[in-house]
């Protein structure tokens, strides 16, 4: 090495000896000499990082910088609104560190890639039972990207270049669309859902279900409205609340898509999550991502491959359906653990779990002085309760008694909070937070 | 190669579906029964397997044996940095205080998660002479995205309008121009003069009052540095244009060269590559966006910033918008910081030395075999070229599909472009001396059957657990999904 003391890193085997046997192989006289094409003004600038820390002295500091934060499983917790306290099985993370399958790349060469392949087919295949839609995709990066390349498609399917959104999809989620929207001359508009109108130069009606609110719209009027407009149907679907409420396909979804971070993925800040994406089986070439199909080998024996690739940016370049190359692979393999595990039964279950949990918490909620539950149509896990004083000064109250309120949304409805319940809150944490409510 | 272990892996999970099996209990409610939605709300049919958990881990398992991973083999696939993994990155992302916290929950509650992204923010924009990062973009094309949005949204500020023209050399990744028509930008494709470089002449009769900017990768996917970088970056800037920069190939300068001081004006990274989060079998990554301080307003929102109460999200003044649901991949962001706290500046600089010297090493030892298409010493990667092995009828596929057999992972074929039968290998820092010798043995070997016995390269692979798969059937009547047969 070029410094006075040598650096040495468990993570680099080569030895001084070994470089110098490299090096003069190469007639380099340093490994300094082999940057030469860097103009001499440029190399080696100052690098002012901290000193580094032996794996003893990372876990002291990151593990109290770790203890700053508070965790969903300290207390009750009520906070949703597109990140879910759910419950994850054991069984999924040492399969999901397993390094033949987190340290390999992307299913390039198939005969030594089966196992991530297969494990996408599997994916693609419960997705798409699981939202009663004829394809999946391998995925996306999140549920807010996700949608937003459903509009995308839905534009090119249709050659039209206006998307119309119900008012009641996520903020965050439509600020996505806008980003995603605004170089490629695609406007948008926001419709009622109650009162839909869908105009036939709109590519797309798009919908939330359930909505940011909790609440489930009359979803096949709108999908009827949008498809007599001509326009596609995009939904973006929760998919633990399909093992309870219709599927997207059963109201005619054209384009189905949804967050997977409730499928077996820790919160974890905000990412990785996963996104997912499905379609009717017309539209697949318009699709964006990777799909895996089902083909033989030269002897006839059953394999997997990345299929429909003249899609995709390494081959279509800038002509792509979008430029989306690496996603989120792992986490399509824990969502298909999780559901796997799970299995029909248990998918039911924890749907059924989150709605009476759900609903038992808003009618003792609706009971107490001041406080209502706003949502008129039926709700799944999440529901919005008017509050008799502003929600931040209530959620202060709460987290001094280690309970994590629900969504401050009082800039979109007055004194407003969302609030949602999983399988994870007991009956003794619903109480809990009635009680600290009653007693404000 | 293991061949799928004892466990058999050939039904799929709804073959393998029994009624009443389970793999996960789950508990009763303990809340009074509440009255059930209305009947024309609630779903009829449901088609999830029903298996149990000690057949899904066993299959899930099996299956892993039927990948090659770091972990189990020299993976030389160039410019995708295959490099070792560190395990304790993952151990300090699963602590439950990243793990198991809410991206919404209260900034006074999440000021460890804050700080920490804080922090990893000043070092990246140390190691690339920035000025200011952004986190929230989860992959390396979704930075490019990122930060052609920012190109446009800097001119459109400036009412520059009639930039819609972005150069691209032809040697570049295909998320590029992918990522550029994404932005609303037509592509202009800039070729390479003969040592590798992007051609200057060329690039001059294009940079006009219509140029938004370039996107250039550094080094080239030719895994050469450009020597003329700072003149392009010249040339852009003197015609009104910003210089996207594609960090795909930082391994290669770590420490050695800092892309701001070189003239590029925004760039991403790809913490999964340089930065070493695993890369899964295809994600999660993550694509920071390195900025200088003229495309700070326009950086995609939120970005984490001190102030005296601590740390705070926040949305720049002219931000692009919200470019992910929240505010990035947090868990491989807190394994790149991990990453940078184990190595310092003298082990990040260490990096690329050793990946730049293994690399060198490897075309030393094979160039009088393979032949070399730019004859100049190269950095992280080295791109050999096959199209002399065509007399044998043996193209750069069945070079690296033969390579499978002797139990090392393919290097990237076909790319760059530009160069015919391209193979090209990125050895990375964290390979041993005797791994390179036996690549370098096995690619010697594969030339002798060249010549003696063409047919058993032509075959690749004849060890794996499937042969060559018939990809124009997969594509010709698409299968993707299990169905029940009818």
């Amino acid at each position: 090495m070029d410094n006075a003391v040598p650096f040495q890193s468990h993570y680099i085997p080569n030895t001084l000896e070994e470089q110098h046997f490299m090096l003069n192989k190469l007639n380099a006289p340093d490994i300094d000499s082999l940057f030469s094409d860097i103009p001499e003004k440029y190399r080696n600038p100052s690098l002012n990082l901290p000193s580094p820390l032996s794996e003893m002295q990372i876990m002291q500091e990151l593990g109290s910088l770790a203890a700053q934060n508070r965790t969903l499983s300290s207390g009750p917790s009520f906070l949703g609104a597109g990140s879910y306290h759910h419950f994850i099985p054991a069984a999924i993370k040492p399969l999901i560190t397993r390094g033949e399958f987190l340290t390999a790349y992307t299913p390039y060469q198939p005969e030594v890639s089966q196992g991530t392949l297969q494990v996408i087919y599997e994916f693609q295949t419960l997705i798409s039972n699981l939202y009663g839609m004829e394809v999946a995709n391998a995925g996306m990066y999140d549920g807010a990207t996700s949608l937003a390349e459903g509009v995308l498609m839905a534009c090119r399917v249709t050659k039209r270049d206006h998307a119309s959104i119900s008012s009641t999809v996520s903020p965050a989620y439509i600020q996505v669309i806008e980003t995603y929207c605004q170089a490629q001359g695609i406007t948008i508009s926001t419709f009622n859902p109650d009162n839909p109108e869908i105009s036939e130069e709109s590519a797309c009606a798009v919908v939330q279900y359930p909505n940011f609110y909790g609440g489930i719209e009359r979803l096949q009027d709108i999908s009827d409205i949008a498809h007599d407009a001509g326009a596609l149907l995009v939904m973006s679907a929760d998919p633990l609340a399909l093992g309870m409420f219709k599927s997207p396909g059963d109201y005619g979804a054209d384009i189905a898509t949804g967050e997977g971070q409730p499928l077996g993925i820790p919160p974890s800040f905000g990412g990785p999550y996963l996104g997912l994406f499905t379609c009717k089986k017309q539209y697949i070439r318009q699709m964006p991502s990777r799909l895996v199909g089902k083909t033989s080998d030269k002897e006839g024996k059953d394999g997997y491959v990345l299929t429909l690739q003249t899609r995709e940016q390494h081959i279509r370049r800038e002509r792509a359906t979008s430029n989306i190359c690496t996603n989120e692979a792992l986490y399509a393999l824990a969502s298909t653990i999780y559901l796997a595990l799970l299995g029909k039964t248990g998918i039911q279950k924890i749907s059924n779990l989150c709605y009476q949990k759900a609903h038992y918490a808003a009618s003792e909620i609706a009971m107490l002085p001041g406080f209502q539950v706003q949502n008129q149509n039926e709700f799944f896990k999440e529901f919005v309760i008017s509050c008799p004083i502003k929600p931040e000064a209530i959620n202060k109250k709460l987290i001094a008694q280690n309970i994590l309120g629900g969504l401050d949304i009082s800039h979109l409805q007055q004194n407003s909070m969302l609030l949602c319940v999983t399988e994870m809150n007991t009956k003794n944490d619903i109480d809990a937070l009635v009680m600290a409510l009653k007693d404000l | 190669m293991q061949q799928g272990g004892n466990r058999n892996t050939s039904k799929l999970l709804m073959e393998r579906s029994i009624s009443t099996r389970v793999g996960a209990i789950v508990p009763d409610s303990d809340v009074p029964i509440q009255p059930s939605p209305k009947d024309d709300l609630l779903r009829t049919n449901l088609e999830l397997p029903e298996v149990s958990e000690p057949e899904v881990v066993q299959y899930f398992t099996g299956l892993s044996h039927k990948n090659f991973s770091i972990d189990t083999h020299f993976y030389p696939l160039g410019s995708c940095t295959m490099k070792y993994n560190p395990k304790i990155n993952d151990e300090i992302a699963f602590l439950p205080g990243f793990a198991d916290i809410h991206p919404l929950q209260d900034e006074t509650i999440s000021q460890g998660a804050l700080n920490l992204m804080h922090e990893l923010q000043s070092y990246l924009q140390e190691i690339t002479g920035m000025d200011c990062v952004g986190l929230s973009t989860l992959a390396g094309a979704h930075g490019e995205f990122a930060g052609m949005l920012m190109i446009r949204a800097f001119h459109q500020n400036n009412k520059d309008l009639n930039r819609t023209k972005v150069a691209i050399p032809d040697s570049a990744h295909g998320t590029n121009p992918a990522s550029a028509a994404m932005s609303g930008f037509d592509v202009i494709s800039i070729p390479s003069d003969d040592e590798g470089n992007i051609d200057i002449d060329f690039l001059k009769t294009i940079a006009g009052p219509d140029l938004a900017g370039a996107m250039i990768t550094l080094p080239s996917t030719l895994g050469i540095f450009d020597t003329n970088i700072a003149e392009v970056c010249s040339i852009v800037h003197e015609a009104g244009g910003l210089v996207y920069g594609d960090g795909a190939n930082m391994n290669a300068l770590l420490g050695r060269a800092k892309l701001g001081h070189l003239g590029f004006d925004v760039i991403h990274l790809n913490l999964h590559k340089t930065f070493s989060t695993p890369h899964g079998g295809g994600g999660p990554g993550a694509g920071p966006v390195c900025a200088k301080s003229i495309l700070y307003d326009f950086l995609p929102a939120p970005v984490v910033k001190q102030v005296s109460a601590g740390f705070e999200l926040i949305t720049p003044k002219s931000s692009i918008g919200r470019i992910s649901g929240f505010q990035g991949n947090f868990a491989v962001l807190v394994r790149a910081y991990t990453y940078i706290k184990t190595l310092g500046a003298a082990g990040i600089k260490s990096i690329s030395g050793n990946a730049v010297l293994n690399a060198n090493y490897i075309m030393e030892s094979l160039k009088d075999i393979y032949d070399i298409p730019y004859k100049r010493t190269c950095m992280h990667e080295v791109v050999f070229s096959a199209s002399s092995k065509k007399d044998q009828d043996v193209n750069g596929l069945a070079i690296a599909k033969r390579l499978l057999d002797y139990g090392f992972h393919a290097p990237t074929m076909y790319f760059p472009l530009i160069v015919e039968e391209a193979l090209m290998v990125e050895p990375t820092e964290s390979e041993t001396l005797e791994t390179l010798d036996a690549f370098i043995d096995a690619m010697k070997a594969i030339n002798e059957e060249i010549s003696k016995q063409p047919e058993l390269v032509r075959e690749a692979p004849h060890t794996t657990p499937v042969s060559k798969l018939d990809e124009a059937k997969a594509a010709r009547e698409p299968q993707l999904k299990w169905e029940p047969s009818p």
